[in-house]
């Protein structure tokens, strides 16, 4: 069971490294989102330190729908997502290990990329760990349930609208408690309180999205 | 309990008890809205510090309170329809969404209209509100997902699996009073053991409860029989019934 989780997660991150551009360009869309908004609102460094948290995880949550689609699509036009049905392993298994390499291709690459945005945002130390760790605990919630989102709309020939309709509202309490650590920390208060909020939402949404997105799969592809 | 439920899992039969019981809640939501408005918004005593102004909340609360109370009705259909494989609990989930979301919208529109000259401001994004608009973004995203699908019966399912997803919203907006320190006043009629309204206030609001409750119910249902109706169009009974004239 474990050996088939693995081969799961490894063809799926070798599918996307044949195709790198599909990994980056939610990326480029991240960081062009963040440019967007020191142009829109003015470049005033305390203005920005008070709209970074906002930026940061409303440019987060788009950058996620937009490469969330990909996680079911391909599978499910070319007949793999059967196959994975008629696997003799749990489905919510297997499903998981596409969620964890689809976070480690979309979730993965924006933290890794994130001192580049502290930067531009002008964010100093203490407030940069706070967006650190807000989104190392954070997108992968996004990942998992945005994975239910997908399992329900792939097979709609307009899905991509429905997508961020049913699942941006699910998200918003990842926003909240996200900027609110991260609010805390530029305020040189603690943020742990929030952090800690923000692990069992992902503690549950590990344990109970699995099924969710297998169910939502036999729905879509029966 | 199974072989008196057994037949109502026939869309027939739960057609033809939808249609006995319309009348009765329509006429019990017909007095107690006359009864609780004209009590409530004539009779009432005013409100030491708000005046009359706090009428709103015969039509606040209720809604408020039935917009959560849909969801979770909603919710529980969706799970017995995901777990018996029962349709017709399918179809109530879709007959539900919309009127739920309008009781959300109501319960919005109100407060905000309430907030105005009270707090000094239509909207305030405090815990309570900020919540109950999720819940409203919530069912517009279940209806949403319910048209976007051709086939009737998977839109049901998938409608329902969303509908138990978004549960985890309901005990949120219930306890952001308590958990939150917000602007919206706590709970004031479900601490039974001793609520902090008077009774010649909370008389009229517990009729108007039902008012909206059995509102809801009426509504639900003429939409419950429109759905299976047309879901089973191709069914020789609803054919009949069609050409029968009924």
């Amino acid at each position: 069971m474990i050996n088939a989780f693995y081969q799961v997660m490894r063809r799926e991150l070798l599918t996307a490294f044949r195709r790198i551009a599909d990994v980056f360009n939610p990326l480029w869309f991240f960081i062009i989102v963040i440019t967007l908004f020191p142009l829109g609102v003015g470049p005033e460094p305390q203005l920005l330190l008070r709209i970074a948290p906002g930026i940061i995880w409303v440019a987060a949550l788009l950058a996620s729908l937009l490469s969330l689609e990909r996680l079911f699509k391909d599978d499910f036009s070319d007949g793999g997502l059967e196959q994975l049905m008629l696997s003799p392993y749990p489905l919510s298994l297997l499903v998981t290990a596409k969620i964890i390499a689809h976070w480690l291709l979309t979730g993965l690459p924006i933290i890794l990329i994130s001192p580049l945005i502290a930067v531009l945002l002008s964010l100093d130390f203490n407030t940069y760990w706070a967006v650190l760790f807000t989104l190392l605990i954070g997108t992968p919630i996004l990942s998992f349930i945005g994975a239910i989102g997908v399992a329900l709309t792939v097979g709609l020939r307009k899905g991509g609208v429905i997508l961020s309709l049913i699942m941006l509202p699910l998200c918003i309490p990842v926003l909240i408690f996200s900027t609110m650590a991260i609010d805390a920390a530029n305020f040189g208060q603690s943020y742990i309180g929030a952090l800690a909020i923000m692990g069992a939402m992902l503690v549950t949404a590990i344990t109970l999205a699995p099924f969710a997105v297998a169910a939502s799969l036999r729905v879509s592809v029966s | 309990m199974w072989k008196w439920l057994h037949p109502y899992a026939k869309a027939q039969t739960s057609y033809e008890l939808a249609g006995k019981l319309i009348p009765w809640f329509t006429i019990v939501c017909c007095i107690s809205f006359a009864v609780g408005l004209v009590w409530g918004l004539a009779f009432a005593p005013a409100d030491y510090q708000q005046g009359d102004s706090f009428r709103i909340i015969y039509i606040h609360v209720p809604a408020a309170i039935l917009s959560m109370g849909a969801y979770t009705s909603m919710a529980v259909a969706a799970f017995i329809g995901l777990v018996w494989q029962i349709r017709l609990s399918d179809m109530a989930v879709a007959a539900m969404a919309p009127v739920g979301a309008v009781f959300t919208f109501i319960a919005l529109f109100t407060g905000a209209a309430w907030g105005k000259p009270m707090w000094g401001a239509w909207w305030v994004w405090d815990a309570r509100l900020t919540s109950e608009l999720i819940l409203l973004f919530l069912y517009l995203g279940v209806i949403a997902l319910y048209n976007a699908f051709s086939d009737k019966v998977l839109a049901g399912r998938a409608a329902g699996i969303l509908t138990l997803v978004g549960v985890i919203n309901i005990p949120i907006i219930h306890y952001s009073v308590e958990w939150w320190n917000t602007l919206h006043q706590g709970a004031s009629i479900t601490k039974f053991d001793k609520p902090s309204i008077a009774l010649s206030m909370l008389w009229p609001l517990l009729i108007m409860l039902l008012a909206f409750a059995t509102f809801f119910g009426a509504l639900m249902l003429m939409r419950f029989r429109n759905e299976i109706l047309q879901r089973e169009s191709h069914r020789p009974w609803v054919k009949a019934l069609v050409m029968g004239g009924k």
